[in-house]
């Protein structure tokens, strides 16, 4: 019989050292494991939680993997038509300028379905925060090409590699973005370590707080994997990630604000 | 103030959106409609009533507005014309399978494709049958005045809030073009914070800390629930068919013939009608005012009544399959239609009516 190597009589107020917020419902993640999806969701619910701006926040989720994000996420929150988040995003802000309100999509979603309602809600400077998980792929419908996915990268509708001279090259939305006037905050993270978690919500927690300004979008890609998509172990994907996804998508901030004292 | 005006039936129905407490207009410019952005954009509702008007990137987006709106418990519109509408059927789907109460405004012309922009009345199926993917139904409207046009924007209004149901009301180039005197309502407050929390306790106005999150999708993966929404819809749109039909009758009482028209058609009947009976025939003009719910009692008690039924409309033939279901054989029903923006003329009508069922 194994040894007991965990005392349950640690388990005291005084020796939390983590909790999971309650902005998160009570309902097992739908993700698969190791899908950077949960760990993004935890740290925006954390971000509201700890702004202490749960009435004030209006969601919007995609179509995509993360089209449950409803179940998960303890706001109010709007399920999109795919593609169509921004404006529906657009609308809430406009209706309810003092709220809180964010897209969260994936980059089917919101790089190829969705890019007008993208491109038009940042160039309107629309006062919203924009969350995009860039993974490469259409995770939710099986894998497919995404407008993200890496030239050569293999896919389930391109099975021998993204060609680029027939299937274009990977879309840039965030780079994009930040040349239009309308956005104000424009950063590129990662979810798959500890110290890229601590960033991420950092990003997240200055997106929000920017809301408050009204000077545009504030918009946050992070950079995140599909391991069952792309057929890897979640620790293979990571390490791919890094070493395929970064020097295409190189995170850090492209565009910050004006700092105001 | 009521008002007494002289106005397109565009700018009619503008006016009436800001007067009748309308949160906020989406739209994307389409002839021939675009009076109604236009109309908006000059009032500067933001100022008069607080009303957003936003010009947005596409139809795709204005619906997608709407509903986000409709979502936050707020009373939004969108408008636009025939090919506009097309691409915003995905967005109604969406509107209707999330039981958001919003209005949407067709001023039809002609198609298929870009067609023309002159009047039509080809989106008779579309709007009537759902139009989008799922079994739906929009509440629709046909007005046949510039009045009507002013008033069914509130009645639209009313009854989307009262069954959680988009609306929409059908109307075409030429009503929507045409000056006409109008009655304009005395204006009315848009509903407070308060009252929208109210009148919309599902809506997305914040989560507080003594209620669940509210939820605003048309997604439901469990089949078996998946049912029982549609089984829920279908009741209600039963309730609409049993409480808000809306027809006009025009001298059917001793009618031996009858036409059944909408919209501009119907205006045209109208003169028929008088040139008819200065020949001594006696025709009458059933005028469906709500195209769902459909009038089928009317129709089916009419055809206990008249010696035949002509639909005239600017199709190829759409509300007559309709008026031939619920006439249920009891008198014979033929179509009259031009198309491609073409209107018939009055005499013109008359004709096929004494052709089809007089002989002459
Ligand atoms: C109009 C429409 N087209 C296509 C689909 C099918 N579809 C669902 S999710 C999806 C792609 C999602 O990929 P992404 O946005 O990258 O999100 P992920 O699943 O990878 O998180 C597609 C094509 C749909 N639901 N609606
Ligand atoms: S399919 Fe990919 S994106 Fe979707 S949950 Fe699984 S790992 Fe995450």
């Amino acid at each position: 019989m194994a040894e007991t190597i965990f005392d349950p009589n640690i388990i005291k107020d005084q020796n939390l050292v983590y909790k999971r917020t309650d902005h998160m419902k009570e309902k097992a993640l739908s993700y698969c494991p190791g899908c950077g999806h949960g760990t993004a969701h935890r740290i925006l619910m954390e971000v509201i939680e700890e702004m202490g701006i749960q009435e004030k926040t209006i969601g919007v989720s995609p179509v995509g993997c993360s089209v449950l994000a409803y179940d998960f996420m303890n706001v109010d929150m709007q399920g999109a038509a795919h593609g169509r988040a921004p404006a529906l995003a657009t609308a809430i802000k406009r209706l309810m300028p003092d709220k809180f309100v964010f897209t969260y999509q994936g980059d089917g979603d919101l790089a190829a379905i969705g890019t007008a309602e993208t491109i038009h809600a940042c160039n309107r400077g629309e006062h919203i925060t924009i969350i995009f998980i860039n993974n490469g792929i259409y995770g939710m419908t099986g894998g497919q090409m995404a407008p993200t996915t890496l030239p050569g990268m293999r896919s389930s509708t391109s099975p021998y590699g993204r060609d680029e001279a027939t299937m274009g090259h990977p879309l840039r939305m965030t780079e994009l973005v930040a040349t239009l006037p309308g956005t104000c905050f424009v950063t590129r993270q990662a979810v798959h370590t500890p110290g890229n978690v601590r960033k991420a919500k950092r990003a997240l927690r200055t997106a929000f707080e920017l809301q408050t300004r009204k000077i545009g979008v504030s918009f946050v890609e992070i950079v995140s994997n599909c391991n069952s998509g792309w057929k890897m172990t979640p620790v293979k994907a990571n390490t791919w990630m890094e070493e395929n996804m970064f020097p295409y998508y190189p995170l850090g901030d492209i565009k910050v604000p004006e700092k105001i004292d | 103030m009521k008002e007494l005006r002289l106005m397109k039936g565009n700018e009619a129905i503008a006016e009436a959106a800001i007067r009748c407490g309308c949160d906020a207009y989406f739209g994307y410019p389409i002839t021939p409609q675009s009076e109604i952005l236009e109309y908006l954009m000059v009032e500067k509702p933001h100022e008069r009533t607080g009303m957003v008007v936003l010009q947005a990137e596409s139809e795709v987006a204005s619906i997608n507005m709407v509903y986000a709106g409709a979502g936050c418990g707020r009373k939004v519109m969108t408008s636009s014309s025939s090919p506009g509408v097309s691409l915003m059927q995905e967005g109604l789907s969406y509107c209707a399978g999330a039981e958001l109460p919003c209005l949407l405004v067709n001023v039809v012309r002609g198609g298929p494709g870009l067609g023309t922009i002159q009047p039509s009345q080809a989106d008779y199926f579309q709007s009537t049958k759902g139009g989008g993917h799922g079994d739906y139904r929009l509440i629709v409207l046909a007005p046949s005045s510039v009045q009507e046009m002013c008033d069914f924007v509130g009645l639209g209004f009313d009854l989307a809030f009262k069954y959680r149901n988009p609306a929409l009301i059908l109307t075409d180039g030429a009503i929507g073009q045409m000056m006409e005197k109008v009655m304009l309502p005395a204006s009315v407050n848009r509903w407070t914070e308060e009252e929208i929390k109210q009148q919309t306790p599902w809506a997305t106005t914040g989560k507080p800390a003594d209620r669940p999150a509210n939820v605003i999708t048309s997604l439901e993966l469990d089949s078996a629930k998946q049912e029982k929404v549609n089984q829920k819809l279908q009741a209600k749109y039963a309730e609409m068919e049993k409480n808000e039909v809306r027809f006009e009758r025009i001298q059917c009482d001793d009618a031996e013939y009858l036409f059944v028209a909408f919209g501009t058609s119907a205006r045209i009947c109208q003169k028929s009608i008088d040139l008819a009976r200065a020949k001594g025939i006696k025709v009458g003009l059933l005028r469906p005012i709500t195209l769902f719910p459909f009038p089928k009692d009317e129709i089916e008690k009419l055809a206990g009544q008249v010696k035949g039924m002509l639909s005239v409309e600017m199709n190829a033939g759409q509300m007559v399959e309709d008026i031939r279901l619920n006439a249920k054989g009891k008198c014979p029903v033929e179509h009259y239609g031009r198309f491609g923006g073409i209107m018939p003329s009055p005499d013109e009508v008359l004709k096929v009516l004494e052709q089809k069922f007089i002989g002459g």
